[in-house]
């Protein structure tokens, strides 16, 4: 036994209820859990009598690591919380900030910022599914969804200059604004997509073997979701609306026209199915923002948060010092403290930001919906197979980044 | 590379030394071709990961596709993503759950040093728990990065000793 | 909206210490007594079926230093609600919203994890962030950002910080 590998947990219960019952540890490095939680599960034979949940495993000190950083400097920060939809993160926080310091985009900015934000989504959607099904065995729709993201990953480097983790939002606006030839390129994959996701839908929706590994398997009741915190495509998945889009409209949503899918029996079917619905209602949003975006201003002419023209800058002295003040002091946010939720991919992104003054955070938390559904997953996973962990746990979406900050 | 070097002893004979090489270049290039990764995926490097391992990038033109969910039955460890102080355990018992021959690679910022999480949860890159043979940098790479990466394992491998009847031979 | 907040704002006025509105939420800030009915009375008869959010933050140069913080959702109204209570350093300790929601489970252990808040009535305080042999609570002021506490040993020949 080597002593050097401590244990870095405490399980819940080492011996097991039963005689004949095992206790297997599934994770942290395992495919199915995407790499940094663990269950530790009770069996009898196949069945899972209890799970034992544990996260933590990609604590990377997020709060504590953006006291040290100023408003703007910790943006790269945000993006990596979600990371299959970096840009979500960037502008949630980006209007909690915006709120805070009294600060109204533009125009063109908020559409734009509804329009990537929609972007992204699909990606998020499309790697939720595509990882799920292919953890099933999928293997072909697996490729058609990757493809189609790679596409996008592509297409959002052009503006943002990374494919992944983007770090574009900005207090009062955005990095840049589109390159030419954007939009276009926008419309053939949108196309694109459309095509290859009728074809995942028409390997998936009708197939046998997909029905029996999904149907009725990871049930949640709405009574059982609300009770544990669940939000976003779970708890559409249930049967209830709620969607913050519609619920509290913020950017250009409340002029967009969409419909919130909703489950029937709260099962890893449904929430595949609202998910794919999901994706569809984001393309056409996307479609309706790429009508409604018209030349402007991009960042808002607000001397507190965006940086001053470079000509200014380098030719009178209070662009110069205010520039110079930005970067290093950055935004001065007045004393407050603002709860900002946005609908991330996978449900309520809130972000508690608690403000002395000055150019850094006190306090940054962020209310991150996979955590919280980490506490429910067992309502999910007991009683089931063992085989069934994989396809549940897929289609909750946990994403590490945002689970354990 | 530390305790991983294979000390090289002076040769018996030029006709040892002849064979040996020829042996070791074609031991070399079946493994070189046959990386079975292992992939201790853990953030946003992930998502680089699954597009290198699809179309259009396709790490299986360079034989490293298929990735093997066992350390006993991987050679090559591919930490993707950051490894946290609570993370680190687990990352030494799957290095020394593997057999010979083997490599790791730091695939991203965070695996090679840290990245910027300069804090109380993040290991400042995994070398100071297992040794790293090849530190693809990017936060997260391109997938051209991770090939390159990929590509400059394999001629490394290629031209490295591969004792596999005894400990010189 | 506006009325579940005026209501819930009469409602309260007695028990709480104050009562303000926060860019559009309100906020409900309690003595530490009052805590564990007020949520009772916010889940039965006003419809604040989710708990969101559970965290704290740190005021060092206060008496009272630490101020947990809870937010409230009502799917039924769309409504959210803060609550904040003031705890000192040496008797953290406030009620535990376990047996109201499920949520409240996870959300804890983390607030306990970061700060060092006990919740009373939360059968289950293991670290969940952080891992066993911590020593600590890394979310308050007093804690070094850089201070790491190793579970393996760093290899030979590597510079240790």
């Amino acid at each position: 036994m080597d002593m050097r590998i401590r244990n870095p947990i405490q399980p819940a219960f080492e011996t097991p209820e039963r005689e004949d019952a095992m206790i297997v540890s599934i994770g942290p490095s395992h495919p199915a859990t995407h790499g940094t939680i663990q269950i530790m599960a009770e069996l009898d034979g196949e069945r899972v009598i209890r799970t034992d949940v544990h996260c933590g495993y990609l604590h990377r000190g997020f709060e504590k690591e953006c006291e040290d950083h100023t408003w703007h400097t910790l943006i790269p920060y945000v993006d990596r919380l979600n990371y299959c939809s970096g840009l979500i993160n960037d502008f949630a926080y980006c209007d909690a900030v915006e709120r805070l310091m009294g600060v109204e985009i533009t125009r063109r900015c908020t559409v734009l910022r509804t329009l990537l934000a929609e972007y992204s989504r699909l990606a998020d959607h499309m790697t939720c599914i595509a990882a799920a099904l292919m953890e099933l065995g999928a293997m072909t729709a697996f490729l058609y969804m990757v493809m189609i993201r790679d596409y996008v990953y592509e297409h959002l480097a052009a503006v943002t200059g990374a494919r992944v983790t983007y770090s574009f939002g900005r207090i009062g606006g955005l990095a840049n604004d589109l390159p030419e030839g954007w939009l276009a390129r926008l419309e053939e994959i949108l196309t694109q997509y459309e095509d290859f996701v009728g074809r995942v839908h028409g390997l998936m929706d009708r197939n046998r073997i997909f029905i029996d590994r999904m149907r009725d398997v990871g049930v949640l009741t709405t009574a059982e979701a609300i009770n544990y915190g669940f939000t976003g495509p779970v708890l559409r998945s249930t049967g209830a609306p709620r969607d913050l889009r519609k619920d509290a409209p913020y950017l250009a949503y409340p002029e967009l026209d969409f419909e919130i899918p909703v489950g029937i029996k709260g099962d890893n079917y449904d929430r595949y199915y609202v998910r794919m619905r999901e994706m569809d209602e984001s393309v056409h949003m996307i479609r309706q923002c790429v009508e409604m975006l018209e030349p402007g201003p991009l960042n808002v002419d607000d001397r507190r948060c965006t940086l001053p023209p470079k000509d200014l800058v380098y030719g009178e002295i209070e662009s110069l010092i205010n520039h110079f003040k930005l970067v290093m002091e950055g935004p001065q946010v007045p004393p407050g403290e603002i709860y900002n939720a946005h609908e991330g991919a996978n449900g309520e992104l809130g972000f508690y930001i608690v403000s002395v003054g000055g150019g850094r955070p006190y306090k940054l938390h962020v209310r991150s919906p996979s955590f919280v559904h980490m506490g429910g997953v067992h309502r999910m996973l007991n009683g089931y197979q063992l085989a069934d962990i994989i396809p549940t746990f897929g289609s909750v979406n946990m994403i590490g980044g945002e689970c354990d900050r | 590379m530390g305790e991983r070097t294979i000390p090289i002893r002076p040769a018996p004979s030029q006709t040892f030394e002849y064979l040996s090489t020829r042996k070791d270049e074609l031991v070399g290039w079946a493994r070189k071709f046959s990386l079975f990764p292992y992939p201790f995926v853990t953030a946003c490097c992930a998502m680089e990961f699954m597009a290198v391992s699809s179309t259009p990038y396709d790490t299986d033109r360079f034989g490293a596709a298929l990735p093997r969910f066992s350390p006993r039955q991987s050679d090559l460890l591919m930490v993707v993503g950051t490894v946290t102080h609570k993370q680190a355990p687990i990352l030494l018992k799957v290095y020394e759950q593997m057999c010979e021959p083997k490599w790791v690679m730091a695939f991203g910022a965070c695996a090679t040093s840290g990245g910027f999480y300069q804090n109380y949860a993040a290991v400042a890159g995994i070398d100071r728990i297992i040794p790293v043979d090849i530190y693809v940098p990017g936060c997260p790479p391109r997938p051209e990065t991770v090939i390159d990466g990929i590509m400059r394992l394999q001629d490394r491998i290629a031209r490295s000793r591969h004792p596999i009847v005894t400990k010189d031979f | 909206m506006a009325a579940v907040t005026n209501l819930v704002q009469q409602g309260f006025a007695s028990v709480a210490s104050d009562t303000y509105l926060s860019h559009g939420m309100l906020v409900l800030v309690l003595p530490r007594e009052a805590l564990a009915a007020t949520v009772a009375t916010l889940k039965a008869e006003h419809g604040f079926d989710m708990l969101l959010d559970v965290t704290a933050v740190d005021w060092p140069e206060d008496a009272l230093r630490f101020e947990v913080v809870w937010h409230l959702f009502s799917t039924r109204d769309l409504v959210r609600i803060r609550l904040k209570t003031r705890v000192a350093a040496q008797d953290p300790v406030v009620p535990s919203l376990c047996p109201l929601y499920g949520s409240a489970d996870f959300l804890e252990r983390e607030c306990h994890d970061m700060y060092g808040i006990v919740f009373e009535g939360n059968p289950d305080l293991r670290p969940i962030l952080l891992y066993e042999g911590f020593e600590g609570h890394p979310l308050r002021k007093d804690y070094p950002k850089q201070r790491e506490q190793p579970l393996v040993p760093y290899r030979a020949g590597e510079l240790e910080r």
